[in-house]
């Protein structure tokens, strides 16, 4: 009866339709296909009646009422839609998904099983866990963080050149932890062990930028994935902790004591295993779930600002100045990474187009009152260090302090013009993702430069 | 006159169950029987009869499958399960019990007179 010209434009303007449809969450493939069948059914019989074809389409969607409508009651029935869900044994997700999830999920198995052996290849040589910590607190990060980079290496199909880098680097990593004379209490080795996972964190950022390590999108990619990471990581952690509570607790109700094999087993290769499986998790879930680092930035900035302002406040009021013991510097230094920290992560979730609104005024303040509290500390602190003259722990902490506070500063002139609507906001976030460099090259320099540097101290 | 959106909630279980008791079905074909037995009093909407099937997929009173039937589109048939059947002959007795109640106090059709009122009235 219809015309063929009619025909064609009434399937154009089905299949707008069903793209229409299949945008929203709550309607699956299969949903959209029958509500289609209904639709097709509708305009069959109106077009029966004597419409014609675009006019029973017309008549057939506004009879079936609002999208959002529909929705809603499909919603109702199907709330387990809206839930996102991270489906461990991979369905859902289309056939294309199935067999790449599969395969990943194989390749962590391995890494994760081949970290948890490689903690335990030292005791082939007379290492104990829980007895040589001069040796595993350096060489922890040695051991683990190789794995969850061949992971990551292996998702992105790095070339020959990008894994023979990665390689050289963990080697130095090895020698670094290793090479040197150090005793057993020497504020070296603790220096080592905090910042040789820093560096070789950093190799494993380079194994997840493959395609493009100068691309400042990559970069922030990577920051996100470091978010996320610990995240699931301490999550993990917490969920590991439960498990060993319990098995403590029943096999001592049975006479059985299970601590040499949690300490021994248990402890040291779940831990070096959730690196790895943290590292999978974040990469299987990327688009399942909302990301959680932003949104607790979002709900600590204000927090941290009140805080920090508080502190200023009082400082002022009581002009006692500040108390600088021994561990200041490190309190103060922490205090300038987790500012940094709430500063990249909000950074890191922003649409970079949107205009600058309360939000980012607040960070400014963050930032600057960060700023003036560190200058305060840094003018206490130098006069010590001269006059007691300098330990590796003091030379790290004091030029952490730095860099911090270099970046945090240039951080803080880019949040003023972003306000001021100078600076684009892509600006500060090109600043971040370029800096990441300067955070290597510092680790790097304690742990290889500073055991000679202060005579093996 | 249209049916209240609350009765048309409440009776929509059984009058799904019942149109499939008959054979199995589509979403249009089951909405044109609704509309065809009320004399399209009862408002349905594809909002409440898309996501009820399914409820009632979940709940296995009935089951699905694609079809295509010779000559026609490929379409989602929805069939009754014995257990549907349970729920039909559930839901029937306690329609029954609903609407004999109402019978046995509507006296006859149109006849709206306060009958125990008068009464009341008197003693007061």
């Amino acid at each position: 009866m219809t015309v063929p010209d009619g025909q064609d434009e009434l399937e154009a303007q089905f299949a707008q339709w069903r793209q229409h449809v299949q945008r929203r969450a709550e309607l699956k493939q299969s949903d959209a296909e029958e509500l289609e069948d209904h639709l097709r059914g509708s305009v069959d019989e109106l077009i029966a009646v004597g419409l014609r074809a675009d006019e029973a389409f017309l008549v057939a969607v506004k009879r079936m009422g609002g999208l959002d409508e529909l929705s809603r009651e499909f919603a109702r029935e199907h709330s387990e839609r809206l839930w996102k869900q991270l489906v461990l044994t991979g369905d859902t997700g289309g056939p294309a998904a199935d067999p790449r999830s599969r395969r990943d999920l194989t390749a962590m198995v391995i890494c994760a099983a081949g970290a948890a052996a490689s903690i335990k290849v030292p005791e082939l040589f007379g290492m104990r866990f829980e007895a040589d910590a001069a040796f595993y607190g350096p060489n922890f990060s040695v051991l683990a963080l190789p794995w969850l980079a061949a992971f990551l290496a292996w998702r992105r199909h790095a070339g020959k050149a990008l894994i023979g880098v990665l390689l050289a680097l963990f080697a130095v990593g090895a020698v670094a932890a290793n090479a040197y004379p150090l005793a057993e209490d020497s504020q070296s080795v603790v220096l080592t062990s905090i910042h040789l996972p820093i560096a070789l964190w950093i190799v494993v950022g380079l194994a997840y930028v493959t395609d493009d390590p100068r691309s400042s999108r990559r970069r922030m990619d990577f920051i996100r994935f470091t978010g996320e990471w610990f995240v699931y990581f301490v999550l993990i952690a917490l969920g590991g902790g439960v498990l060993i509570a319990f098995m403590v607790g029943t096999f001592k109700a049975i006479g059985i004591s299970p601590e040499g094999f949690i300490s021994q087993w248990l402890l040291p290769c779940g831990v070096v295993a959730a690196v790895v499986v943290a590292g999978w998790l974040v990469e299987a879930k990327q688009s399942v779930v909302e990301n959680i680092a932003p949104v607790l930035t979002r709900l600590f900035t204000p927090l941290f600002t009140a805080a920090l302002l508080a502190f200023l406040v009082a400082l002022g009021w009581t002009t006692a100045g500040i108390n600088v013991e021994r561990e200041a510097l490190i309190l103060f230094d922490l205090l300038l990474v987790v500012v940094l920290g709430l500063l990249l992560y909000s950074i890191s979730a922003r649409d970079p187009l949107a205009p600058p609104g309360l939000f980012d005024k607040l960070q400014f303040a963050l930032v600057v009152s960060a700023l003036v509290i560190d200058v305060l500390v840094l003018l206490a602190i130098t006069g010590r260090i001269t006059e007691y003259g300098t330990t590796p722990n003091k030379a790290a902490a004091l030029g952490e302090n730095v860099i911090l506070l270099a970046n945090l500063a240039w951080s803080a002139w880019l949040l003023l013009g972003f306000v001021r609507r100078r600076t684009p906001f892509a600006a500060l976030e090109r600043w971040q993702t370029s800096y990441l460099p300067v955070y290597a090259a510092w680790a790097w320099i304690v742990v290889l430069a500073f055991p000679p540097l202060f005579g093996y101290l | 006159m249209r049916v209240t959106k609350d009765l048309v909630a409440a009776s929509a279980t059984p009058m799904v169950l019942g149109i499939l008791a008959e054979g199995e079905s589509y979403g249009y074909a089951i909405l044109k029987r609704i509309n065809q037995l009320s004399g399209g009093e009862l408002d349905w909407t594809e909002g409440l009869l898309y996501p009820l099937l399914h409820r009632l997929e979940r709940l296995g009173h009935v089951e699905s499958s694609w079809q295509s039937v010779a000559g026609e589109r490929r379409r989602k048939y929805y069939r009754i399960t014995n257990s549907g059947l349970a729920e039909l002959a559930e839901q029937r007795r306690q329609w029954d019990t609903v609407v004999d109640a109402l019978k046995q106090i509507w006296v006859g059709p149109g006849d709206f007179r306060p009958l125990t009122a008068i009464p009341l009235e008197g003693q007061a």
